[in-house]
């Protein structure tokens, strides 16, 4: 040891004019998205100001879609029955595909030979990747006729109950035929994310599991499930936020009506986005300012449950790492 | 280093015998749906998945409860699994049985100019459809592409004050609906110039590309080694220089997986195009000059003619379309593993 004090000298770093570009450059890039982001809830909002000031928060509660917006008409907008009917097909699709592709997700990761499973894994990407016109068409032609025909049986064994009664025998375009194909489409999103959680299970917790005496099972009820609980409840937000949004499925399935339907396998529903797409082609100039009004809802009423479903991942994978 | 034993699995023979219960349970459920007023495969589905479950539990009965639920839930998420692959299986079955009927050998060269939709089918075509797709996902793809790796290289080079946020915010853009940005794009562009294009059906394109081309560049940005850069750097290079030379090469064709991806991605979307690109019945290069047709937006159109002949020139376009994506899929498939084999 000696008694000479240690003196640090001292870095001296300046960045080269060059990298100071470079980072100008990617981080304007980087921050492209935010602005596109703030320009989109900006824009809708700014186009749609005019019918938030005219009907308040009727535009969100009211039911009635009126009008022309031409002087002396009366005109209401009110998005209140396609506001619940994008939450209760949202909710048929989530409540079909989640139990399927959480058991789907355990068979690709547990049951089947690392071979089988590159090839799943491919049909995953692949099924999340047919566009939605085509789930569209499939639903229409292909679907719809036979779940017209499970909705009949189960109205038939279950009318009793409020959620599967109907007013009158029509069952066609309904929110469980509807809610069905967005089931279809949002399983692929649902089953690859549960799957990525599962495939990060600690090994030797699985070994320990057998070694226990359990068996397969066993192992998948008490590690794997509990270890993947947020990474599934995350990939569930993740489809509703899919199913919400979605539009030309909807629109080629569903009977578009607008009335509030809770009886799910009764005609005529529909989503914020299927009506827009619906009302688009013929509105007037104010009544195109209301659907960009119900864009606004949709894009913010979106953002929230996507941003809580990353929140969510997030938090699963931090626990993992 | 031996292979850890795993006692536990199952052995060839008892695989056999699951097949063969199996096989059994579908026979007998097969034999109930006849004999009962349900019809139908679906119905023997149905039927057949608790028929098998019940089988599958009595066989292990005497093994004890952990082995009974285990017969059970092996067989219940097997189903459940078959239940869900189905749907998907069934959609590419369709698409191309009924997709083939339209097709003929003027399909691609044609377009629907002096073609009414319900005309026969060998009359007519999706040429204009083909060519507005191909201009708007390139306009797209320039613009997005550089976006989305400009914000991956933020990310994994830069790591600056903002990364958390980038990040969160590329996340929080892929959940947004498209006829959001489609509607976006209308509010703006389409109002502005007063007039639909497509120029603005491939912004609304782009918008819906750059967070997956940003998260896909940014998995294999996060792929290249440290060491890789400190060399770069230990021989005096700036950090500009060393991405453009050391790592934005190394991961080249990760770059090209993640804009086909991408492109993967909007090549079906209908929605944001209905209200920026529009439909049109002839076919069309320049992109600033109206309304221009895309393959959704002519699926979308044949179908709501509603006739039987248009719709199957729907089918048709549906198995072009499809087939399109399947292609870019496996591109970009046999792009990533050749890289992994290097």
């Amino acid at each position: 040891m000696s008694d000479v004090a240690v003196q640090r000298r001292e870095l001296k770093f300046k960045k080269p004019g060059i990298d100071r570009v470079f980072h100008f450059v990617v981080t304007t890039g980087a921050l492209v998205s935010l602005l596109v982001l703030g320009l989109i809830a900006v824009f809708l909002f700014l186009r749609g100001f005019q019918i938030f000031k005219d009907m308040g928060l009727s535009f969100i509660t009211g039911s009635l879609w009126e009008g022309t917006g031409a002087p002396g008409e009366p005109t209401t907008y009110g998005i209140a029955p396609m506001l619940v009917g994008s939450i209760v097909l949202s909710l048929v699709a989530v409540v079909i595909a989640l139990p399927l592709s959480v058991a789907a997700a355990l068979f690709i990761e547990f049951y089947t030979a690392p071979r089988l499973k590159k090839f799943l894994v491919s049909l995953l990407d692949l099924a999340a990747a047919i566009p939605s016109v085509i789930y569209g068409l499939w639903g229409f032609f292909i679907l719809a006729p036979r779940a017209t025909e499970w909705a009949i049986s189960l109205n038939h064994l279950f009318g009793w109950f409020p959620l599967f009664h109907v007013p009158a025998p029509f069952f066609d375009g309904s929110p469980f035929i509807g809610g069905m194909v967005l089931a279809v489409m949002i399983a692929p999103i649902i089953t690859s994310v549960a799957r990525e959680v599962f495939s990060q299970t600690p090994p030797d917790q699985i070994s320990a599991a057998h070694a226990l005496g359990g068996r397969k099972w066993s192992a998948i009820r008490y590690v794997a499930l509990p270890f993947g609980r947020s990474g599934i409840i995350g990939g569930a937000m993740l489809g509703l936020g899919r199913a919400l949004g979605e539009t030309v499925a909807i629109y080629l399935v569903v009977n578009i009506a607008f009335k509030t339907n809770l009886n799910i396998l009764f005609t005529g529903s529909g989503n914020i986005a299927s009506m827009i797409a619906l009302k688009f082609g013929e509105a007037s100039q104010y009544e195109v300012k209301a659907l960009l009004a119900a864009g606004f809802v949709l894009f913010a009423f979106t953002l929230a449950v996507n941003m809580f479903a990353t929140y969510i991942v997030n938090l699963s994978k931090r626990k993992s790492a | 280093m031996t292979t850890p034993q795993k006692p536990w699995k199952k052995s060839v023979g008892l695989r056999l015998l699951d097949g063969v219960f199996a096989v059994l349970g579908l026979t007998l459920s097969g034999l109930v749906v006849l004999t009962s007023p349900m019809a139908g495969p679906e119905a023997v589905g149905f039927v057949a998945i608790p028929v098998i479950a019940i089988i599958n539990f009595l066989r292990v009965f005497r093994e004890g409860a952990t082995a009974r639920m285990n017969a059970l839930a092996a067989t219940l998420i097997m189903s459940a699994f078959l239940f869900l692959i189905t749907p998907w299986l069934s959609v590419m079955g369709t698409v191309v049985s009924r997709g083939r009927a339209a097709i003929y050998s003027g399909f691609f060269t044609h377009d629907m100019r002096i073609t009414p939709p319900k005309s026969a089918l060998d009359m007519g075509g999706i040429k204009h459809a083909i060519i507005g797709t191909v201009i708007m996902v390139l306009l797209a793809s320039i613009i997005s592409v550089p976006l989305g790796i400009l914000s991956g290289v933020y990310v994994t080079e830069i790591r600056g004050r903002f990364t958390g946020l980038v990040r969160f915010i590329t996340q929080a853009m892929s959940g947004v609906p498209s006829i959001v940005a489609g509607l976006f794009v209308y509010s703006t562009f389409v109002l502005f110039f007063e007039s639909y294009s497509g120029i603005a059906g491939a912004i609304s394109l782009a918008i819906l590309m750059i967070p997956t081309v940003a998260r896909t560049s940014e998995e294999v940005l996060k792929l290249v080694s440290e060491d890789l850069r400190f060399a770069g750097y230990a021989l005096g290079s700036t950090q500009s220089r060393n991405v453009f030379k050391v790592v934005l090469p190394t991961v080249r064709s990760g770059l090209v997986t993640s804009a086909v991806l991408g492109v993967a991605r909007v090549a079906g979307e209908t929605a944001p195009l209905l209200m920026t690109a529009q439909y049109f019945i002839a076919s069309k290069t320049n992109p600033f000059d109206g309304p221009i047709a895309s393959l959704p937006t002519y699926i979308f159109n044949m179908f709501q003619t509603g006739n039987r002949n248009s719709v199957d020139r729907a089918w048709g376009a549906a198995l072009v379309l499809l087939g399109l994506v399947f292609v870019l899929f496996t591109f970009a498939r046999v792009v990533t593993s050749a890289r992994r084999r290097r």
